[in-house]
């Protein structure tokens, strides 16, 4: 591998420090593996890397005041299997236990999942695209069986992150430390549409780092799941994927998220789906109608087609389960 | 009969290629550079660690991997590198008890850990009855997989000792055989193991 220096600041405040002076040739390590293999590939040439590994104490779950506080640097594995959250946000745990591979979830943490570049195979095998300092998506004429049906352009890159969605669809705070401050914004607004700036997937600057995740109380009688369809079995980014939550009172649907995967450049959220829902019994007829209201709108490309019955049948199948 | 490992085997024929091409300057030259040569412009770092219950000290560069480390400097090549990018398993290694691809992990960030591999398996000569079972089980074919399946089958049975067929399946997800053996090696599990 190409020669760099590791640091490990003792907080994110002085990793923010390091990733303001060193700019562009600082790279930030969570859990390494997507880090490592993007140093392998050449995407990025970093002189530093500032691993977060040695900072303590960003890895739990807490409650604090009727909100749960997760740190970033909680490994997917942990968060896929704590208990706090398996009860009251099992759409996270879920998201977050399908992430990868075991050893991926041992290794990966949470902002590093929410926070990873795309996986379009353009831009990790170096086409001079948006997302490498480009200025074309050869998707759009080229190999787009995975791309975006929602939100594409003038990149058509889908998110690749399963705990985004979720995060998305629980209405969570993310925190963000930077070199000049903090700020907090909600998990919908971290992410932004490649129409905004088509380099990047997310509003953090250069020298920002995710912290922490605040997700509001649970709901009472609160529900929620993430179904996530892949071309293959096991271990692979999300071909079409959705995360629902669903506050209930018996069989009537009081109000709804539903966010979608693997279909836009960022955690889709479908509000006129979840306007169907709320106030409502949950039918088949009606998880239907809100399957064919998902893909409203919906424009793929040559070779992704088939993402437009595939969403429909997913979000459809995903409210009825979840509803009954 | 005399027993000679395969890298033994392979070592011996390329030195027996080296002199029919009657170069042994070549040989000499290699040996003068060992593995652990470091170079010094490069970041190093000194970190402890422990390999198989043996702690070390070392001074590594921070580009190394960990499975750098183990296969080049510290010969221990049991581990191998498949991918090298955190998708095929090879490289299973235990830190502190939990398997990672050591492929994407540096040296550098194991300082203070405990690093078990292939090698710390097998206990004063005698093999590990998961080694056994899949010796048995003829759970490898090429082999390139195989001590990565075997960590991973370790790990799974460190934290259940008594897993379900799925429960294997689903922990070694993340471990690929190329030979595709995999019924073999999850009946290998299943036969040290697994709930009938």
């Amino acid at each position: 591998m190409r020669s760099f220096s590791n640091i490990n600041p003792k907080d994110l405040k002085e990793a923010a420090g390091i990733l303001r002076q060193k700019g562009q040739t600082a790279t930030l390590v969570g859990g390494g593996s997507d880090a490592l293999g993007m140093v392998k590939e050449r995407l990025i040439t970093p002189d530093v890397l500032v691993s977060l590994k040695t900072i303590r104490g960003l890895d739990r779950v807490t409650e604090k005041g009727g909100e749960v506080v997760i740190g970033g640097l909680i490994t997917l594995d942990a968060l896929s299997r704590d208990p706090l959250i398996r009860k009251n946000y099992n759409v996270l745990a879920e998201a977050a236990g399908h992430v990868g591979t075991p050893q991926i979830r041992n290794a990966g943490t949470l902002a590093g999942n929410v926070c990873q570049r795309p996986w379009c195979w353009y831009y990790r095998n170096g086409f001079p695209c948006y997302k490498n300092g480009g200025n074309t998506c050869f998707s759009i004429t080229g190999e787009n069986e995975f791309h975006a049906i929602f939100g594409g352009g003038p990149s058509f890159i889908v998110h690749p992150s399963d705990t985004a969605v979720a995060l998305v669809a629980l209405d969570a705070k993310f925190r963000i430390v930077g070199a000049a401050g903090e700020r907090t914004i909600s998990a919908a607004d971290f992410f932004k549409l490649p129409a905004e700036n088509p380099a990047r997937e997310n509003v953090l600057a250069n020298d920002e780092v995710l912290a922490e995740i605040h997700l509001p109380a649970a709901k009472n009688a609160a529900r929620s799941t993430y179904h996530k369809e892949m071309d293959r079995e096991a271990w692979t980014h999300a071909v079409v994927s959705v995360a629902v939550v669903m506050e209930m009172d018996g069989q009537v649907c009081k109000s709804a998220r539903v966010v979608l995967g693997g279909v836009a450049p960022i955690p889709w959220r479908v509000p006129k789906v979840e306007a169907m829902l709320a106030g409502k019994r949950i039918t088949a007829e009606l998880a239907a109608q809100a399957g064919s209201a998902a893909v409203e709108g919906a424009r793929p490309l040559a070779k992704n087609q088939y993402k437009v019955p595939l969403t429909q049948a997913v979000v459809k199948q995903t409210i009825v389960t979840l509803g009954a | 009969m005399k027993k000679i490992s395969r890298r033994k085997f392979v070592e011996g024929t390329s030195a027996g290629i080296v002199a029919v091409a009657a170069i042994p300057a070549v040989e000499a030259q290699q040996k003068q550079t060992p593995a652990s040569a470091v170079n010094p412009s490069v970041p190093r770092t000194t970190i402890k660690l422990s390999v198989n219950g043996v702690d070390h000290r070392l001074e590594v560069e921070d580009r190394w991997t960990l499975v750098e480390l183990l296969r080049d400097h510290l010969e221990l090549t049991g581990t191998k590198i498949g991918c090298d990018r955190g998708e095929c398993g090879a490289c299973t290694v235990l830190v502190d008890g939990t398997p990672l691809y050591s492929c994407s992990q540096l040296a550098v960030w194991m300082n203070g850990c405990s690093i078990q591999t292939v090698e710390g398996l097998a206990k004063n000569g005698k093999l590990d009855p998961l080694q056994e079972a899949f010796i048995e089980h003829d759970a490898p074919q090429c082999g390139y997989c195989t001590s990565g399946q075997l960590m991973i089958a370790k790990a799974l049975l460190m934290k259940n000792a008594r897993p379900t067929r799925d429960e294997v399946r689903t922990a070694m997800t993340g471990n690929l055989c190329r030979c595709s053996n995999y019924n073999h090696y999850v009946e290998a599990v299943m036969a040290v193991g697994g709930k009938a």
